[in-house]
């Protein structure tokens, strides 16, 4: 891991680690709360995990919930088949220094039917290849509560949601029926065939994000931090081209320059930013001075206004 | 755009030590009143005015607010807020949405409830986590149902500071004499409520007058503090403390040498060593340690997750509570309690609902007994509560029950009733007291039998007398004939 920090630097960091400052700690409480909870009350858990930030800082807080048992339920990771390198390097490495259950799945019609972003254009690869596929991956695992990373200070149809979505058997979300969520008390009933995904970072912003990655030393894809990468420009976005299946479009050359990711998902969709944010310190700066959302780098989400809604009513995350 | 968390302790006078720690967490509040008073264009504009939306948002906002623009040209600051299509579709605001800002002094969740009634249990939501409201009013209608239904449930939830925004100002002209009339009938309106913290700002959301930037201006009259300074003083709700309690979530085993029991500290504060007592069951033990990830700690206080070990063998499964053995919560199978009721089927007498308040889910059947009606401030009785009432009810249980006053601690005295049939969340509910089985409606004891024609009762009920003291009647209704024979029974 080029953040070079393992274990037991963390470790040996812990006892002279300075607390927490009260915000952030605040925000730990209640996801470590949230796990707790939806562990007890659901039969049949499992942790949505996609690598990126987010997902590295609920996997802390799920080990931290769970301290000193192990987190008692699966993480799922919901391939594509297009994501970056580096991120199946850190994923296959984390996996082995916490001794975590991954289950991998890959929408068998991604080979089948050669879906590709390339091909399908992103709107149909993102239903077929994410929403189809995590909807079939829920349902072979019988999966009664599924965690995921998602932040309300994300998107507008986010800033909606409970941190208890509830979800149809056929996991659509009614943004127009919500159960009311009172205090911190949180309906775990269902029905047979229900679901719930529960958000234990819905109150997290992004700053919050970094600002506890850097006070916990939590390991994340190098992709992060600015270095020289090669990359094209492609629909006003910088694609990374490392991956040997990015064909060269006419017109376009392959050029380098320093640049990082300030999400990460599948390497054609997701737009790098020029930056020279080398430490978490360069990045949390960066971002207070930031004039641009982090979502502006998804290609998915700028298909239309209300497009997350929509494929959350589909059964996206 | 997060001000640090050291800004935040800065800003506080250092005489109340105390206090620092706990203001450090970002300011909870909630926008609400009736529809269209301006509350999501209120939350949009604050966001805007303190760079809280980026470039992208922005041209995103401009583009949607094309057609729609109003005419002084500005964007539809409420569409930062109103996220969801059918939203945008009509306009209105339909479910909560949480937005994150910041100032240099401090961080702020907001959230921006509905004025519709129909969405009540959204404005419910949003108001039982929050430590301030924001009212608002359209400065040309003035106080409305909504407007008083909302500032009691805000109560009801504990919310001790309210702001009157008496928005769209500029549409009055500036009005003065007009701000100061529906201020001083809000602060009627508070002080009945009990709520004695109150600012009153005359507001231009849309234009941004007394919002972040002062409406000195157009408002030469007003001298007082904006929307923004006004938060950036309010205090965080602290969890009344009456003593040590942890509601548990789960058992952790990981191994046959270590059993630990995990929650969150509802109130109090533990160390190793104390002494605490298990319930309902009784059990007594003391705290041996306290384990986090992080290290062994020598203490936790409220609102922490953490894992207690216990110096012995105790029986503890979830759903008990671990509380100080000197200070501990009420048990009992029948508590009185405020609640409201949210799904259109209303609370039914005699129907028993599942309850969940911490970590435990139990059954319950619930009484109503009273209703609050909001055009008068006057609680009269009933049986059944419709959607969005308010009400006085008493809970009856199958098994003991372990709660504190919401006045006193607002986690174990907060409670929601689930329908068994739907699962929905049907009511939120606060905890007032005991309902003792001998004391409560028994507790006088001298009492009257009478049998009355239904109709001669229905007319006794409704009177003002009868309704105030519902609480110490019991009423039943049979036939005339088994009336005759219990009375005789009574003779004997
Ligand atoms: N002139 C003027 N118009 C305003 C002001 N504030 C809000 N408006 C307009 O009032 C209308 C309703 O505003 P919203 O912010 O949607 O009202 P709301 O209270 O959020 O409504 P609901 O959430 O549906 O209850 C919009 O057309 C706004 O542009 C103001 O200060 N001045
Ligand atoms: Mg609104």
């Amino acid at each position: 891991m080029s953040d070079s920090r393992n274990e037991a630097e963390a470790k040996g960091a812990a006892a002279s680690k300075p607390p927490l400052d009260p915000h952030l700690k605040a925000l730990e409480n209640e996801a470590i709360h949230i796990f707790r909870e939806v562990a007890a009350e659901f039969e049949r858990p499992v942790m949505l995990y996609s690598i990126g930030k987010d997902s590295s800082v609920l996997l802390h807080l799920a080990r931290k919930a769970f301290h000193p048992g192990r987190i008692p339920f699966p993480l799922l990771h919901v391939n594509t088949g297009w994501k970056f390198a580096e991120m199946i390097s850190f994923r296959d490495e984390i996996v082995k220094r916490y001794d975590l259950d991954l289950i991998e799945h890959i929408n068998p019609r991604g080979a089948a039917e050669n879906v590709t972003p390339f091909t399908h254009g992103s709107a149909r690869y993102t239903d077929i290849m994410k929403t189809e596929a995590l909807r079939h991956a829920l349902d072979a695992g019988k999966y009664d509560a599924a965690f995921g990373g998602a932040r309300r200070d994300e998107e507008a149809s986010r800033a909606k949601e409970r941190i208890y979505s509830f979800r149809t058997p056929d996991h659509r979300w009614d943004p127009r029926n919500q159960r009311p969520e009172l205090w911190n008390i949180y309906n775990g009933m269902i029905s047979r065939g229900e679901s719930v995904r529960a958000f234990p970072l819905s109150n997290w912003t992004e700053v919050d994000i970094w600002r506890y990655i850097q006070a916990e030393n939590i390991p994340i894809v190098p992709l992060y931090f600015a270095e020289k990468r090669p990359y094209v420009e492609r629909d006003g976005m910088m694609i990374l081209a490392e991956d040997p299946r990015l064909e060269l479009l006419p017109g376009e050359t392959k050029q380098e320059g320093l640049i990082r990711f300030r999400t990460l998902g599948c390497f054609p969709l997701t737009g790098a930013i020029r930056s020279a944010a080398t430490t978490l310190d360069d990045i949390i700066s960066e971002l207070e001075t930031a004039t641009v959302s982090e979502r502006q780098g998804r290609a998915i989400d700028r298909d239309q206004s209300g497009s997350m809604e929509k494929k959350k009513r589909e059964g996206y995350f | 755009m997060t001000a640090s968390a050291t800004a935040t302790v800065s800003a506080f006078p250092a005489v109340e030590t105390e206090r620092v720690t706990r203001d450090t967490r970002p300011l909870r509040l909630i926008t609400c009143g009736s529809v269209d008073d301006g509350k999501s264009t209120l939350i949009g504009r604050l966001l805007w005015d303190t760079k809280a939306v980026k470039e992208d948002q922005a041209a995103t906002l401009q583009r949607d607010s094309s057609g729609k623009q109003n005419d002084l040209g500005l964007p539809d600051f409420a569409l930062l807020l109103d996220g969801l299509q059918a939203e945008r579709e009509q306009g209105i605001t339909i479910d909560v949405a949480y937005r994150y800002f910041s100032t240099d002094r401090r961080s702020f969740i907001v959230a921006d409830t509905p004025g519709h009634e129909q969405y009540t249990r959204n404005m419910a939501t949003g108001a039982s986590t929050a430590d301030l409201a924001v009212l608002l009013v359209d400065a040309r209608t003035g106080i409305l149902e909504q407007t008083r239904r909302h500032a009691t449930i805000a109560t009801l939830m504990g919310i001790r500071q309210f702001v009157l925004a008496v928005n769209k100002i500029d549409l009055t002209g500036y009005d003065r004499a007009r701000f100061d009339e529906i201020s001083h009938e809000f602060k009627e309106l508070a002080l009945s409520l009990g709520v004695k913290q109150i600012t009153a700002i005359p507001v231009s959301a849309l234009k941004g007058e007394n919002v972040v930037y002062d409406g000195r201006a157009s408002m030469p009259w007003y001298e007082g503090p904006t929307l923004v300074e006004t938060l950036e003083k309010a205090t965080a709700r602290s969890n009344q403390t009456v003593g040590f309690r942890l509601p548990v979530q789960r058992v952790s085993r990981p191994g046959e040498s270590f059993r630990g029991y995990q929650g969150t500290v509802a109130g109090g504060a533990v160390k190793p060593g104390d002494s605490v007592v298990v319930l309902p069951s009784g059990m007594v033990a003391n705290v041996k340690q306290i384990v986090t990830f992080d290290l062994v700690r020598n203490a936790a206080v409220g609102g922490d997750a953490i894992t207690l070990v216990l110096d012995r063998q105790v029986d503890v499964s979830r759903g008990d509570m671990i509380v100080s053995i000197d200070s501990q919560p009420m048990t009992g199978r029948s508590f009185d309690a405020q609640l409201v009721a949210l799904q259109p089927d209303g609370i039914e007498p005699g129907k028993r609902y599942w309850l969940k308040s911490g970590s435990r889910r139990q059954r319950v059947s619930v009484a109503p007994a009273s209703q609050l009606d909001l055009k008068n401030g006057n609680w009269t009785a009933t049986d059944k509560l419709a959607m969005n009432a308010i009400g006085k009810v008493a809970l009856s249980f199958d098994e003991q029950a372990v709660f504190d006053t919401y006045e006193q601690n607002r986690t174990t005295g907060a409670f929601i009733l689930i329908d068994p049939d739907t699962h929905n969340t049907v009511a939120g509910g606060m905890i007032t007291g005991r309902h003792s089985e001998l004391g409560g409606i028994h507790k006088g004891d001298e009492r009257v039998i009478l049998s009355l024609p239904a109709d001669l009762a229905d007319r006794l009920m409704a009177t003002e007398i009868f309704a105030s003291r519902r609480h110490d009647a019991e009423v039943r209704h049979t036939n005339a004939g088994r009336a005759a024979e219990i009375l005789a029974d009574l003779d004997e």
